[in-house]
């Protein structure tokens, strides 16, 4: 694996369906070597992202670079990139063995004792069909399917949308897992931050095709501080803090500011964000309607 | 890619090996026996008579086989058009719908090599099926066919034998539209792109269902313009133009049953070219002007002047014949007839089957052009 490499790049990456643009105009690097979690709300273009990183669809602007070849470069790079697509299809008349032959035969790196052992951990019954498996089975199946391949990048698109807790709770178990022993990059998109916290290392949140902000997970939560105080309106704070939200109740002021100094005000109680107030944030910050309050508000 | 498509197609290869299989068996069953038939009536070393002898023979043809030849050859109609709808349409229409195009498409395998294998494979089995289909039906319906051209072209054999209004049923020469699309090596053709044009269909609209109907309305379609239209012009048709003989035409005369009177005259213009398919047999005035029929009605409105001979009159009944031919003969009338000969079967077989698999191969193309196009702008 090449860490120098972007896992994905796109450059003025833009998608139209008719005179609608699901993606317009999209620059990012996902750098490779993390479990990078793509958030934002739904129709932030995440899928149509995602769809165009897997060659699922073509751009109608800009480029798209998948571990520094074209999404579908052809067989060697479509062997070096697994994708567990949105709702985790599954052929419904094939049985999970069937599956399994099907990685084998279409697939050169295939790993048939990594694949046997890990439909045995789950439990499933080879000959069972797909069709009559659990959605949580039938996600695990599509992630076997796309681990088993070998690949170097993993990419994931909302692949525990439609889970109940506990099959989320286990799919991202065995995700963590095999990330540790495959040594793979990993960009998984979820509009549920909750559930990407337990595994990203890296976040780049989305929201209308545009990176709102994107860094190491570790690096996110030491620049960001949640500031509660006497009430003070923003363009008061020092430059170095920059306002990513503001809520205002009474005589308090909340703030959740980034910057990259200890904040030494003695006014504010500095609390630390967890990530989902602060994807939170950033998602309300773009929406420049500052109606949405529900949005703005930081919640704790 | 080879395995995971005989896995998906596996169902409908058994559903269409025992559909082979029971035609297959029925046919066996009873194609000897009409083979000897048509023995045993001496037309295979026929010499004299023997449109009478294969009329004969036609007429003898008992009840199941009877059944069975026209049951073949609405199921050499029907295979192509089931093939397109039940194994192209859905081919990847379905992944569409299903979403496993994503999974398929992410394997370590191209979408173009995908989409080529699943053709090629489930179009040769299209194929197949076909032609074992058509080698059967042909083997089985040869004596008939074979009688049916001795008869002189196409033979409406009577309930008591000879021809006559009450029609039991109606056989067709080889050449002749009904049977040339269910013998021979079209039914290869039309399965070919019957099943491309499923294919592309769902490619195009992504649906099952909808892409089976309009599979179904456009192969409808194109099988009825294709004879029509098309296939009498892939050769130069033959021509013949000769003075209008009628000394051996049996005289008809249409009775008005109400009435009991005589309401129109018909001759049957004499062609004799056996097995030959007539595209226009036209009576000529010496004007030049053509006649569409040689039907004398009262109105009489097939002639400038109207031959009195041959108009029945109110109450006299059928005018003699001797005096009508007689009248016609002064007439001078000629008979222009525009055909393909007998002989022209296997070389339009040939060039219509080619029309068409070279149509399937474009379909084909057209299909993995589409599939791949949804990756690049």
């Amino acid at each position: 694996m090449t860490k120098t490499t972007a896992a994905i790049e796109a450059r003025g990456l833009g998608k139209r369906y008719g005179h609608r643009w699901a993606l317009a105009d999209c620059t990012l690097a996902i750098p490779a070597g993390h479990v990078a979690g793509l958030v934002g709300p739904n129709g932030a273009g995440k899928t149509t992202l995602i769809s165009l990183a897997t060659g699922m669809l073509a751009p109608t602007t800009g480029t798209v670079e998948v571990l520094g070849g074209r999404p579908t470069g052809g067989p060697g790079q479509l062997a070096r990139v697994g994708y567990v697509a949105q709702d985790t299809p599954t052929y419904a008349g094939l049985s999970v063995a069937d599956h399994l032959r099907l990685g084998a035969h279409l697939n050169p790196r295939w790993d048939a004792g990594l694949a046997r052992r890990r439909i045995e951990q789950l439990g499933l019954d080879p000959r069972q069909k797909a069709g009559e498996l659990s959605g949580g089975q039938r996600a695990q199946l599509a992630l076997t399917l796309a681990l088993a391949k070998r690949p170097e990048l993993l990419i994931l698109d909302e692949p525990i949308a439609s889970l109940d807790p506990l099959a989320r709770r286990e799919f991202l178990q065995v995700l963590m897992n095999a990330t540790a022993e495959q040594e793979l990059s990993v960009v998984i998109s979820s509009h549920q931050v909750a559930d990407l916290e337990r595994v990203s290392d890296y976040l780049i949140v989305l929201v209308a095709s545009r990176v709102r902000i994107d860094g190491e997970v570790d690096g996110l939560l030491a620049t960001h501080h949640l500031l509660t105080g006497p009430r003070r309106d923003a363009a008061r704070l020092p430059a170095s803090q920059q306002v990513i939200s503001e809520s205002h109740a009474g005589r308090q002021s909340t703030f959740l500011v980034r910057s990259s100094e200890p904040i030494t005000d003695p006014a504010w109680t500095v609390e630390e964000v967890s990530l989902e107030d602060l994807v939170l944030a950033y998602m309300g910050h773009t929406s420049a309607g500052a109606s949405d309050t529900r949005t703005l508000e930081v919640r704790r | 890619m080879i395995w995971l498509t005989w896995r998906q197609f596996r169902p409908q290869a058994i559903t269409a090996a025992g559909a082979l299989i029971v035609m297959a068996t029925v046919l066996a069953v009873t194609g000897p026996g009409l083979a000897s038939a048509y023995t045993a009536a001496g037309l295979p070393a026929c010499h004299a008579s023997c449109a009478t002898i294969a009329g004969n023979f036609i007429d003898g043809i008992g009840g199941f086989d009877h059944l069975l030849y026209f049951a073949s050859i609405a199921l050499m109609y029907l295979a192509p058009a089931l093939m397109g709808l039940f194994w192209g349409a859905p081919l990847i229409a379905r992944e569409f719908e299903a979403g496993t195009h994503r999974i398929a498409w992410n394997q370590s395998v191209t979408r173009t090599r995908w989409t080529f294998v699943k053709l090629g494979l489930v179009g040769l089995a299209a194929v197949a099926t076909a032609g074992l289909l058509s080698l059967m039906v042909t083997w089985w319906a040869s004596p008939i066919d074979h009688a049916a051209s001795l008869a002189g072209g196409s033979v409406q054999v009577a309930a008591g034998g000879g021809t006559g209004v009450h029609s039991t049923w109606f056989v067709e020469t080889w050449l002749e539209p009904a049977i040339f699309a269910a013998r021979g090596v079209v039914p290869l053709g039309y399965a070919a792109f019957a099943f491309a044009l499923g294919v592309i269909t769902g490619v195009l609209l992504r649906r099952t269902l909808p892409a089976m109907a309009v599979t179904l309305v456009a192969f409808a379609v194109i099988q009825v313009v294709v004879p029509n239209a098309v296939r009498p012009h892939l050769l130069p048709p033959a021509h013949y133009t000769a003075p209008l003989k009628l000394q051996d035409a049996p005289i008809q005369a249409s009775v008005n049953a109400a009435t009991g009177q005589v309401s129109g005259i018909g001759f049957t213009a004499p062609f004799a070219k056996p097995g030959a398919w007539v595209l226009s047999d036209v009576v000529i005035a010496p004007s030049g002007a053509e006649l569409s029929d040689i039907v004398i009605s009262p109105s009489g409105v097939d002639f400038t002047v109207p031959p009195k001979a041959c108009v029945p009159t109110p109450g006299s009944g059928i005018p003699s014949a001797v005096d009508c031919r007689s009248t016609l003969a002064a007439m001078h009338l000629r008979q222009s007839v525009t055909y393909q000969p007998a002989s022209r079967f296997w070389p339009l077989q040939w060039i219509e089957t080619g029309i068409y698999l070279v149509l399937a191969a474009g379909l084909g193309w057209a299909c993995a052009w589409q599939v791949r196009r949804r990756r690049q702008a």
